[in-house]
């Protein structure tokens, strides 16, 4: 049975300018200590999937409008808020891409670090400190004792993220939802965090969802990854298979266009055209309009996620009709 | 080779860091850039790379003396920028351009397209008034906007659609080298790959120098004839771009090319990384002799003492190292 199961979720903004479909119908499951990346280009749903699942959406503007997400027997969407502080931030737990900005400015590292055990676990502030202080020296963070009260502009971005990365962990959770955590850092900083959020996960025995707009972080990290366009997903597989193997356009597309691969010298691929207004309504594949392979029938049928080898999953019906 | 168009020779630009409320006191330097000499030829693309902090920005403004220069000379065709008048500088920005990172902020939001292209015509006289939408239409079809978006607003483009418009901007006065200062880095990868396309063709038809500022060695890698790679204000190594990537010879291009995440799950899991322990030091209060040695595998005493000069390291290429041989002996390199 899967840790996490998640069907058919839909989330939209209600907005002046319209209904902002933001994510449209994603359903997957994550299975105990796994790590699955979430790709997909900025506004195709990554993040609200993510928000959406810890109950962190706004609303208004924001509404759940479908859905389920099964965790040990609660629906995540719909439980009570007390049940759902009860699983957040102790057994689900997230870290932010902008450590800059997530920790709270005013409150010293140590207050902020143990606050999770201290709402979530009966536990003396002593006890709580000694736990901040082996966790700030698990994550890296030289000289932890020293560095236990400062605060939080006294470290830098890398520094910040480790602290954010112990805080997220403290309790430790079974799930953590990592929401572009290394894309504010540099590449040098990027490998120590990378490296840092392996060795943890080998530890402590978590699932990871890993979300990133960076091709090359999730084949190194990622057990199977998932590909969305537009709200939705368009491709799933084992990182093997998605890297080797894509069948999905616009996967094949994104993989073109990356320049590390390419010599110099030779024009890197480009995806015409711009993503789909996603407060308009899509007709057919949303993906259509930018593809080379897409026909009439593209245009008018709304394709299904469906699997096209046991572990490959594709919403492309020229795909699943074995045409491309 | 081409003489150059644009030479600096041990170019320093260092801020000071006062301290005080009543009297302030200058308390220390900051130095951005400490000492960078490099050649920029027509038409040739010259990567910039290093982690934030390393004095890239600083080096781009420094050329273009939107800051102050401490010490040493920027050359642009023969005319020695650093002691030129403002009124010479302002003529020299006619043939010296440059691309922001982030496209949301580098456009005016209350200025039409046309007004943000119009203006550098109209400023330097480029062409009379009433050739000016023609030249602004023209300024937009090459950078592969329609000119019938002429009277939109910023807000009303996407962000790889602006940094289009900020690169027509900077094509409107028909300069000899543009620098262009992380212009990918706020864009996804399929937008990306369209702004570097545009980019590389541009500096081909145009005959074009550009100086590009990047942290991502992969996206300089494809777009660089010669990449810099940079370390607390000094250039570290040198050379070919695809040479210097794939062949590093400095410790800290080993460690920056082996950060580069591979899209190749394979290649990306038999990888030996070699991770770098720790931040860049402060650059108010750096580490004596190389810069690099707190955090290089293979620093030895030497290295606290003295800092190391660019030597050669094969054809075209220079390094700043004091093991650089005695380290390629160890990786069983040539």
């Amino acid at each position: 049975m899967p840790l996490l199961e998640v069907t058919d979720l839909r989330t939209t903004f209600h907005t002046r300018s319209g209904v902002y479909r933001a994510v449209d119908g994603v359903s997957f499951s994550l299975a105990k200590g796994e790590t699955l990346g979430l790709v997909g280009e900025s506004g195709s749903g990554k993040s609200v999937t993510c928000y959406s699942l810890m109950g962190l959406v706004p609303q208004p503007p924001g509404r759940i409008e479908s859905g389920t997400a099964m965790f040990d027997g609660v629906d995540l969407l719909h439980c009570a808020p007390a049940q759902l502080r009860a699983i957040r931030g102790k057994r689900i737990a997230m870290i932010f891409q902008d450590p800059m900005t997530s920790l709270n400015p005013y409150l010293r590292i140590s207050e902020q670090l143990i606050e999770p055990l201290l709402i979530h676990e009966k536990i003396s502030k002593a006890d709580a400190l000694a736990r901040g202080l082996a966790m700030l020296e698990a994550v890296g963070i030289n000289d932890a004792g020293n560095r236990l009260h400062a605060y939080p502009h006294e470290f830098s971005g890398g520094m910040r993220q480790r602290v954010m990365i112990a805080m997220a962990l403290i309790t430790p959770p079974e799930i953590l939802i990592a929401d572009e955590p290394t894309t504010a850092l540099d590449v040098t900083v990027q490998a120590q965090i990378l490296e840092l959020i392996k060795k943890l996960q080998n530890e402590l025995g978590m699932a990871v969802i890993f979300v990133t707009h960076d091709l090359g972080v999730v084949s190194g990290l990622c057990d199977r990854v998932q590909v969305m366009y537009a709200g939705r997903i368009v491709e799933t597989a084992d990182t093997r298979t998605l890297f080797h193997a894509p069948r999905h356009p616009y996967t094949k597309a994104l993989q073109r266009s990356i320049p590390s691969l390419q010599p110099k010298g030779r024009e890197l691929y480009t995806i015409p055209g711009l993503p789909p207004d996603l407060s308009k309504p899509i007709a057919g594949c949303a993906f259509a309009p930018r593809c080379e392979f897409s026909t009439d029938y593209c245009r008018r049928t709304d394709p299904k996620l469906a699997a096209v080898t046991p572990t490959q999953a594709t919403a492309c019906l020229r795909v699943q009709n074995s045409e491309i | 080779m081409p003489p150059p168009i644009l030479q600096l020779n041990d170019v320093k630009t260092h801020f000071p860091v006062e301290s005080g409320f009543f009297r302030r006191q200058q308390t220390g330097t900051v130095k951005a850039v400490d000492g960078v000499s490099l050649t920029v030829a027509r038409g040739e693309v010259l990567g910039l790379v290093g982690e934030s902090g390393c004095g890239k920005s600083t080096l781009a403004r420094t050329i273009l003396q939107l800051v102050p220069t401490t010490a040493g000379t920027v050359i642009l065709e023969g005319k020695n920028l650093t002691a030129a008048s403002s009124a010479e500088i302002l003529a020299a920005r006619h043939d010296l351009q440059m691309v922001f990172q982030d496209p949301f902020a580098s456009l005016n939001p209350r200025m039409t397209i046309f007004a943000t292209l119009a203006e550098p015509l109209i400023v330097h006289r480029v062409v009379p008034r009433e050739k000016v939408a023609e030249r602004v239409a023209l300024l937009m079809a090459k950078v592969g906007l329609s000119p019938q978006f002429m009277e939109k607003y910023p807000h009303e483009f996407s962000g790889g659609q602006r940094q289009r418009i900020a690169i027509a901007r900077a094509l409107a006065l028909e300069p000899k080298v543009i620098i262009a200062d992380e212009p990918v880095s706020a864009l996804d990868v399929s937008i990306q790959a369209q702004i570097l396309n545009l980019l590389s063709q541009l500096c081909r038809e145009m005959n074009l120098a550009l100086i590009f500022i990047a942290h991502d060695l992969s996206v300089v890698k494809h777009i660089s004839d010669r990449v810099a790679v940079m370390y607390l204000g000094k250039i570290v190594e040198l050379g070919p771009a695809a040479e210097v990537i794939e062949r590093p010879r400095h410790p800290y291009t080993r460690a920056l090319v082996s950060a580069i995440p591979t899209p190749n799950p394979e290649i990306e899991r038999a990888k030996k990384r070699l991770v770098l322990a720790g931040d860049p030091p402060s650059p108010l209060n750096p580490p004596a002799g190389c810069a690099f040695h707190p955090r290089c595998s293979y620093a030895q005493e030497k290295c606290k003492l003295s800092v190391p000069p660019l030597i050669p390291a094969g054809p075209n290429r220079e390094a700043a190292c004091l093991r650089l041989d005695e380290i390629a002996d160890q990786s069983g390199e040539t």
